[in-house]
């Protein structure tokens, strides 16, 4: 490194870096953890399952197109730098966020709702492309060598802790405003506070220096000129991109999305958990689990990274069908007993169909059991003029869970986040390790957006789509992260190297 | 290991394009499988998609693969300055 050039506290980098990536994930998941709400305002208020399915493909659409926001904020961060390039990406994240809180419903602007809401969405997922690879490739070329996995697991807590920020701001805003408010207009507190955030980001790193390596190389003239041929039309280095991919990335992704979105969005939609139950269980487990991103990156500098990335992925095979039929078992409340019913209170609500003489007489049952447990069953029969009572099947949903059993789930989520810190810790310093300085952004962020984005991503929508099959049962969705993990298990078996490069500054 | 990694290629090189036959004719029976007008929208929309993500991802296993098959991955770079 040049004398002359700027040295920053290392601290303060993994700081300045760590808190603008952490607000655009907090921005990228708020959309997830609203998806049901999302749905009843983007979509027909008749489209039921569909609407839910389709507000998980406009999630997913943000997870498709960070790829591409990889290529051209990568190209961008190899060429004119690290640092404004992922200025400009928290910029462009920050604004879509805060535009999804204005986007009218549907009832008010039909189906150009969903439309706009997509196209925010797709910038969203460009501008979280660009982000990563830069934080990562930013902390990576200012850490010592022998500990690039410590410092980079930094950045690495902030996917995890961007979740759990959004997961607290919605639970607070809704206990604040109420369901009834949240459901109407509450929800899109959570998307305009993203601009704060963004503002308090945007002034912190506007300090920070440039990369001494991409400073180094920006002072010798030797800058690459196309980083896009250079990283994949050189064909040493595009079979490293796809090893990384096939290797490694793609079951990390699938990991991450399972441990910590599938496994809320069963909570909540599969076994029809109350929704502050299902988000306190996950916001526990992130809580104990984090630590262990440090650990475990710090871990990965003295025994190499491949092995404590392929564990994860196996552990995750095993044990994944088990603790999804727990969670099943322990919420299946239709076998209880009457005499462990401690309370079982109806209330009924009719309300006239719009256009007709019928109305809808809703029965919500409200029963406490004796351990502590509750849930409601809803009835909503139709009362026709001229066909009488049409009723329809009772739903039990809104279950409250008793105290040990709300815990041993709180454990189990713990588990599978365990998983995630031990596939997603170190692999900022694989991947950096991976690639040499001129290319490393470009290099680096397909990867990893391709495995995490793409594969991960769609975890909560193609398991839903698989569970929704005739004849699926609600576990079939899992067949999806556990063969992408078993096929990365078996190609980062055979063909990674656990050797780490200690040179990165070529 | 190394002619299992060659083995292994010829695997990846098959599964790229299974995996893509398998998906369009799990697209066409659950498309084919819908009755009413939004319902057989968001299913092709689901399904397309899921084709459009995956095809250029099936491609890239069957590189791989070939890569796998000419030995590239027999020794892989000690350090970024071989690649």
């Amino acid at each position: 490194m040049s004398e002359t050039l700027p040295k920053n506290n290392i601290f303060k980098v993994i700081g300045a870096s760590s808190l603008g990536t952490l607000i655009e994930w907090y921005d990228f998941y708020i959309f997830g953890s609203l998806a049901v709400i999302i749905g009843h305002q983007l979509f027909p208020e008749d489209a039921g399952a569909s609407a839910l399915i389709n507000t998980l493909a406009i999630f997913a659409a943000g997870f498709i197109v960070r790829p591409f926001g990889a290529l051209v904020f990568g190209r961008l961060g190899d060429l004119i730098g690290r640092k404004y390039t992922f200025l400009l990406t928290l910029v462009l994240m920050g604004g879509s966020t805060f535009f999804i809180g204005l986007i009218p419903s549907y009832r008010s602007i039909g189906y150009a709702a969903p439309i706009l809401v997509l196209i925010l969405r797709l910038i969203q997922g460009l501008a979280l492309g660009g982000e990563y690879g830069g934080a990562a490739t930013y902390v990576a070329e200012h850490a010592p060598k022998n500990r690039r996995g410590f410092f980079t697991s930094w950045i690495q807590t902030t996917a995890t802790l961007g979740l759990f920020l959004s997961l607290g701001v919605i639970v607070i805003t809704k206990n604040l405003l109420g369901a009834e408010t949240f459901g109407n207009w509450g929800w899109r507190i959570p998307f305009l506070l993203s601009i704060v955030l963004v503002v308090v980001s945007i002034y912190i790193r506007m300090k920070m220096h440039e990369s001494p390596m991409f400073s180094k190389l920006k002072a010798e003239g030797n800058i690459s000129k196309n980083p896009l041929k250079e990283s994949f039309n050189n064909k040493g280095n595009f079979k490293m991109v796809l090893l990384a991919l096939f290797g490694a990335t793609m079951g990390q992704g699938v990991i991450w999305y399972t441990g910590q979105f599938y496994a809320q969005s069963f909570l909540e939609n599969t076994c029809k958990l109350d929704f502050n139950d299902s988000r306190y269980i996950l916001l526990w487990g992130i809580a104990f689990a984090t630590p262990f991103f440090v650990i475990f990156g710090a871990w990965s500098d003295k025994v190499g990274r491949k092995w404590i990335m392929l564990s994860g992925m196996l552990l995750g095979i095993i044990f994944y069908r088990p603790i999804y039929q727990i969670f099943l078992d322990d919420t299946d409340f239709t076998k209880i007993e009457k005499n462990d019913i401690l309370s079982s209170s109806p209330t009924t609500k009719s309300i006239l169909i719009e256009g007709t003489q019928d109305s809808l007489k809703t029965v919500t049952t409200k029963v406490l059991l004796k351990n502590g447990a509750s849930f409601n069953i809803i009835q909503a029969d139709t009362v026709s003029v001229t066909k009488g009572l049409l009723p329809v099947k009772e739903i039990m949903k809104d279950k409250v869970l008793p105290t040990a059993v709300f815990w041993k789930f709180v454990g189990l989520i713990f588990f599978q986040i365990l998983l995630v810190t031990m596939v997603y810790g170190p692999i900022a310093a694989f991947l950096v390790e991976l690639f040499p300085t001129k290319i490393r952004y470009t290099s680096m962020s397909l990867p990893y957006h391709i495995g995490n984005g793409v594969f991960g991503g769609l975890v909560p929508f193609i398991a839903t789509l698989i569970a929704s099959f005739a004849g699926a049962t609600p576990l079939s969705g899992l067949w999806y992260p556990i063969g992408i993990a078993a096929l990365s298990l078996v190609i980062g078996t055979v063909y990674l190297s656990n050797k780490r490069d200690e040179n990165i500054n070529d | 290991m190394n002619a299992l990694k060659k083995f292994l290629g010829i695997i990846w090189m098959v599964t790229g394009p299974l995996a893509m036959a398998f998906l369009i004719v799990q697209a066409i029976q659950k498309v084919g499988l819908t009755h009413t007008d939004i319902e057989r929208t968001n299913t092709i929309l689901q399904w397309a998609i899921i084709l459009f993500i995956f095809f250029p991802i099936s491609i890239g296993l069957v590189i791989f693969g070939f890569y796998a098959v000419k030995g590239e991955y027999d020794k892989l770079p000690s350090s970024s300055e071989e690649i």
